[in-house]
């Protein structure tokens, strides 16, 4: 056998989803429709058969399987709107295998990657190589955004059109902003023609250059140089300009300041088309996580003060926030273990996304279907996916988790490859037991 | 464990009179492992290493200088940044404390070949060193090496963030003069945005009841310095009221191009030290700088050679005593130092 079809052996074959199965006895999540009731789901094949308190009246049909959930709760699978995969290009970091496993060990059962892969994804080629080998694998269903331009460069537009042909789903130059106002200006009215979205990473460059954390006192006596939260407000209040004058569709990924959160608002209440996520870190941890030059608690945005984590709250709260994202950045050792500013930013999220955004239930800050919103029907929805829905004849995505089981965050127990986890031995109530994806269980935490 | 962030959240240190709580009997008051920062010491720590190093400052003005107690120790200067005066200093401490004294610099060795600090650290910790001292253009980076060693580390500078034995030499140098650091009134002007000197002298200025000010144009304090204890000032004159001490700090003239300042003649126009502004000080003001000195930059030829009033050259003669006195406290505190044969 040759390397390359022992490699190729080594890709999983895609199980068959079980013709028949019955989840029952769990407590039926469902926030696109409010149902929050005992009950079950029956599935047939990839898809969603039946929901409710009685699935099958009559008994249930012939060679079903029958999962009971012990009465956790049961759920759509996660969407999580922004994550890097590395793969093509930085395997050694991270690969659509292994973010395959972390994320579907979160619960998660939809993603969508960003673009800033080697090469980029500003080719109709790139696209559909993500798109297949995701698929091949079987694990965590993977949507790539494509560049907004070509290279990340922030010069020449990408070809949207033909990308979103192709199959991604929206548009965003990834870690980087688009940072030339006439470009964002372009694009935002260029990807408006055929409907798309453009997300943008809102920092503006030449105020955040050299930067290594939050700008302020911690920043100061640890004698780092600061991005100054005005770097997020900028650009956020810049491109909400531009989002009028053009009318084109503008998201905002993992808002981490007070003032930019108020002005999406500001901006929805006038009636402005906009939306914007957040990502964990951002409201259950605080600049101090830093501590000794912890570089695992270097991210952008970097992590801010304690009242900016609590507007983000805010946002959740209040709805001006439309989706939690676990922003999964791996990085291996070689980029972290070094001198604070000469480390890689980022940290990765998708197995503790689902347990750190509980902690808002536990706090008793937010209702437990709400936030489940944030993590599934409300992400699926801004970008048009099919996912985040318990109804019949959707697909078959369930994630059953307990929200009550308290688990340590370990790197050695990560699925993940890179272990850059910002939430390092950090105990946790919530864990995800089963997750199933187009009716197939790809994760059980007991086997 | 050495001086963590985590200090951030303790609350001032109470009233304490540092003459009154002299170490006596028990010669090492300061038990840490490393000397990382000054920032989460308290005043006995300091006033420990201040006495312990008065008693080097008589013995180095003898013809014999050399005492036999670092004998078997190894030191190595590791210095990932460019420095004459401070791997000096540490270079005299140690060979006048017996120990054996290796300089490594950074354009000579394998980093430039892109071997990261932490495997440099693992290649001289295998050499057993006693005590490594460390300077690195990276803030925190001090920190991290001495993570991964089993040997004491001191701190030579850290980026922007800690310098603690010129502090401590800064201290020891305003405490012989004056007598006391409680009660004084101290100025420290110039680049407070990237000096570790000024974040270290904040730390111990404070943590032994001396009131600070800095005095700076906006570019170049850092985000809520005012958070660190210190009053902040933009007008010399104003700043320098009153004071008992006025610190200068080396502006680095290659920061124009960054537009922190517009030119070298507008910044020693409005911030460089000249005996107009020295006037608003107290009359016995003692002015003090790290070095090397900009002379016409961040201060003028006349006051740093006023004798009267300039300590700049005796701030050089104390830092050698304060990192005799560094690396005595950290052998000592060394797990096998009753072995060594003294």
């Amino acid at each position: 056998m040759s390397a390359i079809s022992a490699k190729r052996a080594l890709w999983p074959k895609l199980g068959e989803a079980p013709a028949r199965a019955a989840y029952v006895n769990a407590r039926l999540l469902d926030p696109a429709s409010g149902l929050d009731a005992p009950g079950g789901v029956l599935t047939e094949g990839e898809f969603i058969a039946a929901v409710g308190a009685e699935v099958a009246p009559g008994g249930l049909p012939e060679g079903c399987e029958i999962v009971n959930c012990g009465g956790h709760c049961l759920c759509p699978g996660l969407v999580d709107i922004r994550v890097q995969l590395r793969e093509p290009g930085e395997e050694h970091k991270g690969t659509l295998a292994s973010g395959g496993r972390a994320a579907t060990a979160g619960g998660i059962t939809s993603m969508v990657c960003l673009p800033n892969t080697k090469p980029v994804i500003d080719d109709m080629s790139v696209v559909e190589f993500v798109a297949r080998r995701a698929r091949l694998l079987g694990l965590a269903k993977v949507y790539p955004y494509a560049a907004v331009t070509k290279g990340l460069e922030g010069r020449e537009l990408a070809e949207m059109g033909m990308l979103a042909e192709a199959g991604a789903v929206a548009f965003t130059d990834g870690v980087r902003a688009v940072a030339d106002a006439r470009v964002m200006r372009q694009a935002l009215q260029y990807a408006a023609t055929f409907g798309l979205t453009i997300v943008q990473h809102p920092e503006e460059p030449s105020l955040a250059r050299g930067g290594d954390m939050n700008a302020g006192e911690m920043a100061t006596r640890l004698g780092l140089s600061g991005i100054p939260r005005e770097a997020e407000i900028i650009m956020v209040e810049r491109d909400l300009r531009l989002a009028e004058l053009t009318g084109g569709q503008l998201h905002f990924a993992h808002l981490s300041t007070a003032t930019a959160i108020d002005a999406v608002r500001r901006a929805k209440a006038r009636g402005l088309g906009v939306t914007c996520d957040t990502a964990p870190p951002y409201f259950a941890l605080n600049e101090n996580a830093i501590g000794d030059y912890r570089t695992f608690a270097k991210l952008s945005p970097p992590l801010r003060a304690e009242e900016d984590r609590l507007a983000v709250i805010d946002g959740l709260i209040d709805g001006t926030i439309d989706a939690i994202a676990s922003d999964h950045a791996p990085e291996d050792e070689d980029a972290k273990r070094l001198p604070f500013a000469q480390a890689s930013f980022g940290g990765i999220g998708l197995e503790t996304l689902l347990a750190v955004a509980l902690e808002l239930h536990h706090n008793g800050r937010m209702a437990l279907i709400d936030i489940l919103r944030l993590l599934t029907s409300g992400p699926a929805d801004l970008l048009d996916l099919p996912a985040g829905r318990l109804a019949p004849g959707s697909r078959a995505d369930l994630t059953l988790f307990d929200p009550e089981r308290a688990w340590v965050v370990r790197e050695n127990e990560l699925h993940s490859k890179s272990k850059n986890t910002p939430f390092d031995y950090k105990p946790l109530q919530g864990r995800v037991l089963l997750t199933v994806v187009d009716g197939r269980r790809v994760f059980s935490l007991d086997a | 464990m050495g001086p963590r962030v985590s200090t951030l959240l303790r609350p001032p240190a109470p009233a304490y009179s540092p003459r009154a709580m002299t170490d006596g009997d028990n010669p090492y008051s300061y038990r840490h492992r490393h000397l990382l920062g000054i920032e989460g010491l308290h005043p006995p720590e300091i006033t420990a290493l201040l006495d312990r190093s008065e008693r080097y400052v008589e013995q180095n003005r003898q013809a014999d200088k050399k005492k036999s107690l670092l004998r078997g120790r190894t030191i190595i200067n590791l210095f990932f940044e460019a420095s004459t005066r401070t791997r000096t200093s540490f270079e005299l401490a140690g060979k006048r404390l017996g120990g054996d004294v290796i300089n490594m610099s950074v354009s000579t060795s394998s980093v430039r070949k892109g071997e990261t600090l932490i495997d440099t650290a693992a290649v001289l910790n295998a050499m057993h060193p006693d005590v490594l001292v460390v300077r690195h253009p990276e803030s925190g980076a001090v920190k991290l090496l001495s993570e991964k060693v089993n040997c004491a580390v001191i701190n030579g500078g850290d980026g922007s963030h800690e310098h603690p034995t010129q502090a401590l030499l800064d201290a020891l140098t305003i405490r012989r003069r004056k007598g006391r650091l409680d009660g004084l009134r101290v100025a420290i002007c110039g680049d407070i945005l990237h000096s570790r000197v000024a974040r270290s002298n904040i730390h111990l200025l404070n943590t032994m009841g001396a009131s600070v000010r800095v005095v700076a144009p906006r570019t170049l304090l850092p985000a809520e310095v005012e958070r660190l204890g210190v009053e902040v000032f933009h007008d010399m004159a104003a700043g320098l009221e009153g004071c008992d001490i006025v610190m200068m700090l080396r502006l680095q003239v290659e920061r124009m191009q960054s537009n922190f300042f517009p030119s070298i003649r507008e910044y020693f126009h409005f911030f460089g030290l000249n005996y107009d502004k020295l006037e608003r000080a107290h009359p016995d003001a003692l002015i003090m700088h790290p070095g090397p000195m900009n002379r016409g930059v961040e201060i003028d030829s006349l006051v740093a050679d006023d004798y009267g009033r300039s300590v700049i050259r005796e701030q050089v003669e104390m830092g050698v005593a304060v990192r005799m006195a560094c690396l005595e406290t950290l052998s000592a505190n060394l797990a096998d130092a009753g072995r060594v044969n003294l």
